[in-house]
């Protein structure tokens, strides 16, 4: 019987999951604003439906009446996040919080049949980080310093990767993190941050060739410290949101294109002077010819995926355990494998979605200072969102990033807070702006 | 303020051209991932890697494999008390090709396993099954496996070791596949210890068709031919050797089978009678580099289109070969070693003009109750060579029945190309007996291949087993 439930359940999840999607983007039609507040208000209602099927089913297979609880505050959480953000600033983006919290409800729904230990860790870490985070638009609000200490945010950054550089724990042969007072911590997602605030700042001041160089150095030297702990995927991404950043501020083609050229080469240069480098790419190519060992995550990916196919395995049918950190690099696999490929896609989708608010954001930002931010911080999201699904799929090689509110992980989890809270400042400061006018 | 105007404006321009990018990029990773899911899932979930298929075998009662004509070659039938057994209608006769399902899975036990794990009943009775707790029935797999074939091949290698391969040149599609000794999988639980067992020296569980690796012997002058063609191109035909029963090149000699002297020797009749002297004298003369391209391009050293265990087939010839290298290598000694099977693929591509189609051996995979699920297409590995080339050589093999070692298979009743061959593997030992070939040799119907270990000459032991193939087929 509870087969059945499942079975059916399935695609009823796919279905609330697609309705979700589509009201995301047919958000972008309406101008209005009452059409919009009803959008999102649909929206709601099909993440709370979403979340409370998926907490049935996953309380049905594990019998475990601590799920319920845990549910119940869960619901609490989302509840009062959605509730109190628009009680508290009044001129937030709504549909911007209904994407972290269904973002955030898909990964607990997945790490709950995971692991019940992380999921609460994880539970734990959203709130202290959501109350901690939603300060921020205040503070952007009021302290308009933030635009003159380039070097600050220049200097903590590289400093912090330098250290994890030199005394960082060694995971998966790379040095990503270090452990203070018994918390891991990942300062690359936090450096993600302060380097966009770095070079935003930095071209607000002036782009001139000076600058240009100074700034593209110190970019460099972020670059190259990843490199050298062999974290590939923030490197990258550090690298794509500088060119990025750098064409938005000096509109100048050639930069763009001399930059791709730059990167291209010194991909290869890697590939060849690097062993990890050339490890991925040989795991990517055919990762069958080493199935046992470095083909070994990426093909039970491909196992997990694939065997759920398009409707998926329904939640606890499948065996997304057998992949090597599924909670957290390989997130994406287990929704797949489970809640189906239809289900993951839409998950992109949202993403994108994600996205495409950032960009308008920075498009309706009138100072450089802040278009270049919240543009900064969409291109971070974008690479790292495309990373980590292209990496799990094969259509990329595997960089090891994580998947920003749905993977395990706190450093991962408070920094994304963060960018989506400076993005939700700005727009809240852009609205704040066009009342003013208004008056 | 008029150029800060115009900044913002083209600022914006950079953000949109780059958020276009990426959307792009998002919307390539969407269909490159719809593609995993509709088309490439199935090929890569079906490994014996993925846990996830034995847990399919919760819900669902494994489904038949069947010969091409509908006999039931792997049942599972279940008891009143719900336990289910594996059984194997036809005992050993297909052991190794049907494989098993306990114990790991091998052969089609394992190449099929995701289809016969799948249950495409209708839908509504999946759901009253589902309801009710029962199992839904697995889907059938009907191979192209030929069962008359499959036991004439059997019965004529009797109780010799050895492999036969009896393949459609024109479409990939296994008739036949037999490898011996074999096992019966049906009493595969009690034999297992001692067919595992370190004393034991036969290995039954080898699928020799596909596994065992040989000294091609003289089958390989078949290679060496088209080598000495292709390097050769105007010239080959004037080819004359006379041979006197052995060949001497410095300290080495090169016998022919039995010291026989062939006498004068043009091009054919020393293919037909399978002199070692002349092919030696050809390997003396070979450029090595192409040489190597080419046994590369045939298939050794390299991967094999077929989807069941195999094993690679090797060609050794270094820079620094020898002439001792060179000699033995040209007759088919030497280090080289190949499959039965790949042997045939190569005579498969003789007899199809030089064109090899991918060996199959699932025909099409249909429900329950008999409708089609998946068919499978014959499909072509690529060109091995051309057309002018297979018609050189099919002659030549023609001549090897008609006026050489291949007289086993001479008949009026159809027309036989083939090659004959006698492998040395170790002194004092008989010879591994090869025969390779296809019938009839102006429209090829079915390839043959047959390896017999340490039996004798390829044209005393292999051809007449091979004889006893092509005659039940064309007595149909």
């Amino acid at each position: 019987m509870t087969n059945v439930i499942i079975e059916v359940s399935k695609y009823v999840l796919i279905f609330l999951m697609a309705v979700y999607t589509y009201l995301n983007f047919s958000y972008f039609r309406f101008h209005d604003v009452w059409e919009q507040n009803r959008t999102c208000a649909r929206q709601n209602v099909m993440m709370f439906f979403i979340h409370l099927i998926a907490y049935a089913i996953l309380f049905l297979k594990s019998e475990d009446e601590r799920v319920v609880l845990f549910y119940l505050a869960q619901l609490v959480f989302f509840t009062a996040y959605i509730g109190l953000y628009r009680l508290f600033y009044r001129n937030m983006s709504r549909i911007l919080v209904n994407n972290m919290c269904m973002l955030l409800c898909v990964g607990f729904i997945m790490l709950t049949r995971l692991s019940f230990d992380k999921a609460i860790r994880q539970f734990l870490i959203v709130a202290v980080s959501a109350l901690i985070t939603w300060i921020i638009p205040f503070i952007m609000d009021r302290v308009w310093q933030l635009a003159k200490i380039p070097w600050i945010y220049g200097f903590i950054g590289l400093g912090l990767l330098v250290g994890v550089w030199i005394i960082g724990n060694n995971s998966f042969g790379a040095q990503l993190s270090v452990t203070i007072g018994g918390i891991a911590f990942q300062p690359s997602e936090f450096v993600k941050i302060s380097f966009v605030f770095f070079v935003a700042t930095m071209f607000y001041q002036d782009t001139d060739r000076r600058t240009i160089i100074l700034t593209t150095a110190m970019a460099g030297a972020h670059v190259l410290v990843l490199v050298l702990s062999k974290d590939l995927g923030s490197a990258l991404i550090f690298f794509i949101t500088y060119l990025a950043m750098l064409f938005v501020a000096t509109t100048d083609v050639l930069y763009l294109l001399g930059g791709l050229l730059g990167g291209c080469g010194a991909s290869v240069l890697a590939y060849h002077l690097f062993a990890h480098v050339r490890t991925r790419v040989e795991a990517w190519r055919n990762p069958w010819a080493d199935i046992d060992n470095r083909g070994y995550q990426i093909t039970q990916s491909l196992f997990a995926i694939g065997t759920g196919g398009w409707f998926g395995m329904g939640l606890y049918q499948g065996m997304p355990y057998k992949i090597p950190v599924v909670e957290k690099d390989f997130i994406f696999s287990a929704i797949s494998e489970e809640l189906g490929g239809i289900f993951a896609m839409c998950v992109i989708l949202i993403c994108v979605g994600c996205f495409l608010q950032f960009v308008m954001i920075s498009a309706k930002m009138q100072a450089l200072f802040y278009k270049l931010i919240a543009f900064g911080l969409a291109v971070v999201y974008a690479v790292q969102v495309f990373l980590t699904i292209g990496g799990v799929t094969k259509f990329i090689p595997s960089t090891g990033v994580t998947l920003p509110f749905v993977s395990y992980g706190g450093s991962s989890v408070l920094s994304t807070f963060i960018l989506f809270g400076v993005i939700q400042g700005l727009y809240i400061l852009k609205k704040n702006d066009e009342e003013d006018e208004e008056e | 303020m008029r150029r800060k105007q115009t900044q913002r404006l083209d600022s914006n321009k950079s953000i949109l051209g780059i958020a276009y990018v990426f959307v792009g990029l998002f919307l390539c990773l969407l269909v490159y991932f719809g593609y995993f899911l509709q088309v490439r899932s199935q090929t890569v979930i079906n490994n014996s890697y993925n846990a996830r298929l034995d847990s399919f075998a919760d819900r669902i009662v494994r489904g038949e494999i069947l010969s091409s004509d509908g006999q039931v070659l792997a049942q599972t039938t279940v008891a009143d008390d719900g336990s289910e057994r594996r059984s194997y209608p036809f005992d050993s006769l297909f052991a190794h090709v049907v494989g098993y399902s306990d114990h790991g899975k091998t052969g089609l036990e394992s190449l099929a396993n995701f289809y016969l794990l799948s249950s495409h009943v209708n839908l509504v009775e999946r759901t009253a099954n589902e309801l009710a707790g029962d199992k839904n029935i697995g889907d059938n797999v009907v191979t192209t496996l030929d069962v008359g074939l499959q036991k004439v091949a059997s019965d004529a290698l009797g109780d010799h070791r050895g492999a036969v391969v009896v393949i459609e040149p024109s479409t990939g599609k296994v008739l036949a596949m037999v490898s011996k000794p074999g096992f019966n999988p049906n009493t595969l639980a009690q034999d297992w210890d001692s067919l595992i067992s370190g004393d034991n020296t036969k290995a039954q569980l080898l699928n020799r068709a596909t596994q065992g690796l040989y000294p091609p012997g003289s089958t390989f002058k078949i290679v060496t031919m088209l080598a000495y063609i292709r390097q050769h191109p105007n010239t080959w035909q004037d080819f004359t050797f006379d041979c006197d029963g052995s060949y001497q090149v410095g300290d080495y000699k090169i016998s022919c089978y039995h010291g026989e002297a062939h006498g004068h020797q043009d091009i054919r009749q020393a293919f037909a009678n399978s002199c070692n002297g002349a092919f030696a004298s050809m390997g003396l003369d070979f450029e090595l580099g192409g040489v190597r391209t080419m046994a590369n391009s045939l298939l050794f050293n390299s991967e094999l289109p077929i989807s069941i265990a195999y094993s690679k087939s090797s060609f050794v010839l270094a820079e620094d070969a020898g002439d001792w290298e060179r000699l033995q290598t040209a007759i088919g000694q030497g280090e080289t070693q190949m499959t039965p099977l790949h042997n045939a693929m190569i005579t498969s591509a003789i007899a199809n003009g030089g064109i090899l189609m991918k060996p199959y051996l699932i025909d099409h995979v249909e429900s329950a109750v008999g409708e089609t699920v998946q068919k499978f297409l014959p499909a072509s590995y690529g060109t091995l060579m051309n057309s002018a080339e297979a018609d050189t050589l099919s002659a030549l093999m023609r001549g090897v029945v008609t006026a050489g070692t291949g007289s086993a298979v001479r008949t009026d009743a159809y027309a036989v190309a083939g090659k004959t061959g006698s492998a040395e593997f170790e002194t004092g030992k008989e010879t591994h007996s090869w025969f390779t070939g296809f019938a009839p040799v102006d429209n090829p119907q079915i390839v043959v291949t047959v390896l017999v270990e340490e039996s004798g000459s390829g044209g005393k032991v292999a051809a007449p087993i091979a004889r006893k193939i092509f005659d039940e087929w064309f007595s149909r």
